[in-house]
């Protein structure tokens, strides 16, 4: 039986670094300080997985799958790569440059989740911080949209709420937590103030609260909040040592969209003026982050990426992967570690099943169900190692902790089989 | 590789008192050597231009803070986009290029060596992944250690040692090159939406001053013997009357003993932003031949230009409160990223405009700095890249050094400050082709310690530079031609192999990064190693032993041990 300490958990963007693996032979016996979510991934990553590859549901051996999808992909006019926010970083530069090499577009799961934060950010900026310095100094610290007890569990434990840090000696007394959203939530109880805003109301009350710390008073109720209420969270604001507002899809993904982004980084900017304010997106899948950073510094574009006049073009929308499937445009797609079918609006989902799509995942999905070449591959972050990056922007090595099951092939590694045999039948023809 | 015979250019090799000779170059194994075989493959540059790669220690290519430029300006991408072809990537250029074209376009210029001057160290990881992805230049990039816990702690505690011991660490830790200092405590400060003003102004909690962190952070890297001296970014950038700030920095490390081989004890990065004189910048004017008279007259500083270029171009520095205020100044939009324990950043797109008469004077000083000071060894050039603009204008900064008439006509054009505000217009020297190569090549490699870059002597890297330009025919009212002729080398030659030709990449190998492996005493090491990790528990939100990069991030690594002078 062996520990493996310092494992990094690979399932969402807290990027958990303490846990302790232990194996006993290939098997994954225990996962000490893992959150129930990340537990249950690593003692059963071994469960329900794809045994071999398979072209229109028959089994066949690897190179077979992967000629099947180079020709695919090799033969498309617009083949689209989805995905990638779940593997490490070298699986997602392969991402990049298959879209490149087949004149294709690469795109991630930002666009469904904080795409919107990051179209805010290319309007008017971001005012962000490593997750250590909330720790070290926030005594304010306002979940806005976000609930992590549900998606991000360690989160309050090891960033935001209750640890000891540099000048917060005290932990949770040393914080004031507050909590905006549409309805009470496990967070809601957890903060020392929970404010109930109106759906869709977001961005008229972020408007509200910056005017009142730029000194207008504010004097009628504003999406549902009442006026003394939205005075006093500014003055609160204002008089904070550091604050900073961890949002989420609740404010990404409702109406508003990137404009209720914009008015929070506004807010945000405008208490710089009097003390330390930053915020931070609570990143869902591990690696999103990632994804949004390799693609941005080989392409210059965080997603939404297309190349099919030989160099990168951006427009989330157009060439987002929801949308291009919509309105039926790719002739292929290459799924990577994403399970589109399950989260694509219907229209989207079903023009997957209408073109040759290829996936590459661990496990049977809807999204493999559905498509003509599947390939199984091994579990960054358990079976293989790579980089991944925290939602804050900074990145940690993932481990290898026990041998890909069955002996699969990693994403990079099939990415780079396909990518060879493109190559040649580009050549070829 | 086959053995490669640059023919009969004009070399300029200042660092081995070659000036413009006509001669043969010649290339084995990757290095430069007495002889090569008779069935060597000849480049024919006669009637040409001949230097060693270009070396540029100060630029921002990888890591967090460009690509949060190229994150935040899909609208500077899209006026510079750059196709792929069957050697080369796609990507996109202008100030905040992806990795494969920034890689593409420093050697298209025949660049063969860039320094990323500002490494995070919890960045560090990211900056190694970029700049694996940064093809044909060798790199290394230089560690934040200005306002970091530890720094603070040991300067605050007076413990030299401990701190050596800290920077060694950290080094090793980040696989960094060279100890690089951005607005020492300004940035903590920052951290409670604050600065400091001055050289003796207080960090809060660690009541430490800018000088005693700038002073111990010498005192240490000197002691240490590293390559390069610290990289200081001094406190008050873009401040008006900020000279004096920066005459006081360099005045307050001129009494530590070099490391042997060398004078200097500080290069001052950037010295264009930090050579302001007036009160405000209505009435700002130029500093800079104050700051020249001093540099001139002390040997022990070294400085980069960070010359403004009339663009539209994307500011990017570890000093957040800067980039806060740049904000304020332009409205534009603004990206801070802090760091926890050890730095910060921040990012905000800036348009330097003929019209303006603050830009004018930032223009006109960056040129006076380089044209002031008369020794050629101690004064580089660099854009800053992209903070005073994109290093693709390198070959114009060049026509303005070496062309009295360029700057002239182009001084002509823009607001009269310039002429009233700066002592530019007086000034008629002109910098040889020899100066050029020291600035750019010899100067700025031995500056950083590269003992094999820089030069073309025997042993010396095989990294060459070959121009359509005949340096006997050329005149300074030929500056346009030059702009040209430096833009798109006739070859660059890279470790013995031709990566580009008449400016266009032909092969895309990928380059070393340096790194600095400073041996501390064992027993010392133990005790700063249980302190460090008391700490990293407590306050840091990674663990100490994720915190270090892992050898896989050096595919290319080049490791450069050195031995200090150690107390205890």
């Amino acid at each position: 039986m062996a520990v493996i300490t310092d494992v990094v958990c690979p399932f969402c963007g807290c990027l958990c670094d303490d846990l302790e693996i232990t194996v006993e032979g290939n098997e994954i016996k225990g996962a000490k300080n893992a959150c129930a979510i990340s537990r249950s991934k690593f003692m059963s990553h071994g469960e329900n997985r794809i045994r071999t590859p398979t072209v229109k549901g028959k089994e066949v051996s690897l190179e077979k799958a992967v000629e099947a999808a180079a020709k695919a992909l090799a033969s498309a006019k617009r083949p689209i790569v989805y995905g990638l926010s779940s593997t490490e970083c070298d699986a997602i530069a392969r991402c990049v440059e298959l879209a490149e090499i087949t004149g294709g577009v690469v795109d991630n799961t930002a666009s469904v989740c904080h795409g919107p934060t990051i179209l805010a950010l290319q309007q008017v900026g971001e005012s962000k911080t490593s997750l250590g310095e909330v720790k070290n100094r926030a005594d304010l610290v306002i979940f806005w949209g976000s609930n992590p007890p549900a998606a991000h569990i360690r989160h309050f434990v090891r960033y935001s709420v209750t640890p000891r840090g540099l000048y917060v000696p005290e932990g949770r007394k040393g914080r004031y937590v507050v909590h905006v959203d549409v309805r009470e939530t496990p967070t809601s109880r957890v903060a020392d103030q929970f404010i109930k805003v109106d759906h869709g109301g977001d961005f008229e009350l972020l408007l509200a609260l910056r005017a009142a710390v730029r000194g207008a008073k504010i004097t009628e109720d504003i999406s549902g909040v009442p006026a003394e209420e939205i005075n006093a969270l500014a003055k609160r604001m204002k008089e904070a040592k550091m604050g900073i507002v961890f949002f989420g899809l609740g404010l990404t993904q409702s109406d508003g969209r990137h404009m209720n982004i914009d008015v929070a980084v506004g807010l945000v900017a405008e208490l710089n003026h009097h003390t330390k304010f930053v915020l931070t997106p609570m990143r869902g899948h591990y690696n999103v982050a990632g994804a949004n950073t390799v693609t941005t510094w080989q392409t210059g574009y965080p997603y939404a990426v297309d190349f099919a006049r030989g160099y990168p073009r951006y427009n989330p929308g157009e060439y987002t992967a929801v949308d291009m499937l919509a309105k039926g445009e790719p002739d292929a797609a290459i799924i990577v570690a994403s399970d589109p079918a399950a989260t694509f609006p219907a229209n989207s989902a079903k023009h997957l099943a209408r073109i040759p799509t290829i996936t590459l995942d661990q496990k049977v999905t809807p999204t493999t169900m559905l498509s003509d070449v599947v390939i199984p591959v091994a579990t960054a972050g358990i079976e293989v190692e790579g980089t991944a990056y925290r939602m804050d922007g900074f990145s940690l090595r993932l481990s290898k902790v026990v041998e890909p099951h069955g002996g699969v092939k990693s994403d990079r590694e099939v990415l780079d089989m396909i990518i060879e045999r493109v190559k040649a039948l580009k050549e070829d023809a | 590789m086959e053995d490669l015979k640059i023919k009969g250019g004009y070399v300029y090799d200042p660092l081995n008192g070659v000036d413009g000779d006509a001669m043969d170059v010649l290339i084995s194994g990757g290095k430069v050597v007495e002889k090569v075989g008779r069935d060597a493959k000849v480049i024919d540059a006669k009637g040409k231009l001949v230097m060693a790669g270009g070396v540029d220690l100060h630029s921002h290519i990888a890591g967090s803070k460009i690509n949060i430029g190229r994150l935040m300006r899909p609208e500077d991408h899209r006026k510079d986009v750059v196709p792929r072809t069957r050697v080369t990537r796609a990507g996109v250029g202008y100030s905040c290029p992806s990795t494969f074209v920034a890689g593409y376009r420093y050697a298209q210029m025949g660049y063969t060596a860039v320094m990323e001057a500002a490494m995070p160290p919890l960045g560090a990881r990211h900056v190694h992944e970029e700049l694996n992805d940064t093809p044909i230049i060798d790199k290394s990039a230089f560690t934040l250690f200005g306002n970091n816990h530890f720094t603070l702690k040991y300067v605050k505690e007076g413990d030299l040692e401990k701190l050596k011991a800290f920077i060694s660490w950290l080094l090793r830790a980040t696989r960094g090159y060279a100890v690089k200092i951005v607005n020492p405590g300004g940035v903590e400060n920052w951290k409670w939406g604050k600065n400091v003003g001055g050289l003796d102004d207080l960090v809060y909690n660690y009541e430490v001053s800018p000088r005693q962190i700038v002073t111990m952070l010498a005192q240490a890297n000197e002691e240490l013997g590293l390559p390069h001296t610290i990289h200081l970014h001094c406190n008050n950038l873009g401040v008006p009357g900020n000279y004096e700030t920066t005459i006081d920095t360099m005045e307050a490390v001129k009494g530590i003993r070099p490391a042997d081989g060398r004078k200097a004890t500080v290069h001052v990065v950037h010295c264009q932003f930090n050579s302001l004189d007036g009160d405000n910048w209505m009435n700002v004017k130029s500093g800079a031949s104050k700051v020249a008279k001093y540099v001139n007259a002390n040997e022990h500083v070294t400085l980069d230009l960070g010359q403004a270029i009339f663009t539209d171009t994307t500011t990017m520095t570890g000093d957040g409160p800067w980039q806060f205020r740049l904000w304020n100044i332009t409205g534009n939009k603004w990206v801070n990223s802090d760091v926890e324990m050890e730095a910060g950043a921040g990012v905000v797109p800036y348009t330097f405009k003929k019209d303006n008469p603050a830009n004018a004077i930032q223009w006109g000083i960056g040129l006076e700095l380089a044209l002031l000071i008369e020794d050629p060894w101690r004064v580089y050039m660099t854009t800053d890249h992209p903070n005073g603009g994109p290093f693709t204008f390198y070959p114009t900064v060049i026509s303005w050094l070496m062309s009295r008439q360029a700057r002239t006509d182009l001084m002509r054009e823009m607001n009269k400050s310039v002429l009233r505000r700066t002592t530019l217009p007086n000034i008629y020297r002109e910098y040889t082709f020899g100066e050029i190569a020291t600035v750019t090549r010899a100067a700025t490699a031995k500056a950083l310690g590269l003992k094999d870059k820089g030069h073309l002597g025997i042993g010396a890297d095989g990294d060459v530079s070959v121009y359509h330009l005949d340096p006997t025919a050329w005149r300074p009212s030929m500056y346009r031609d030059l702009e040209k002729s430096l833009a798109r080398a006739a070859y660059t030659v890279k470790g013995g192999e031709i990566v580009v030709k008449d400016g266009v990449v032909t092969a895309t190998p990928l380059g070393s990064t340096f790194w600095v492996d400073s041996k501390i005493p064992e027993k010392l090491e133990a005790e700063v190693m249980k302190e460090i990790e008391a700490d990293f528990d407590k306050y840091y939100t990674v663990g100490f032993r994720n915190y270090p990069v892992e050898d896989a991030y050096l595919p290319t690594g080049v490791r450069m041990e050195t031995k200090g002078r150690w107390a205890r």
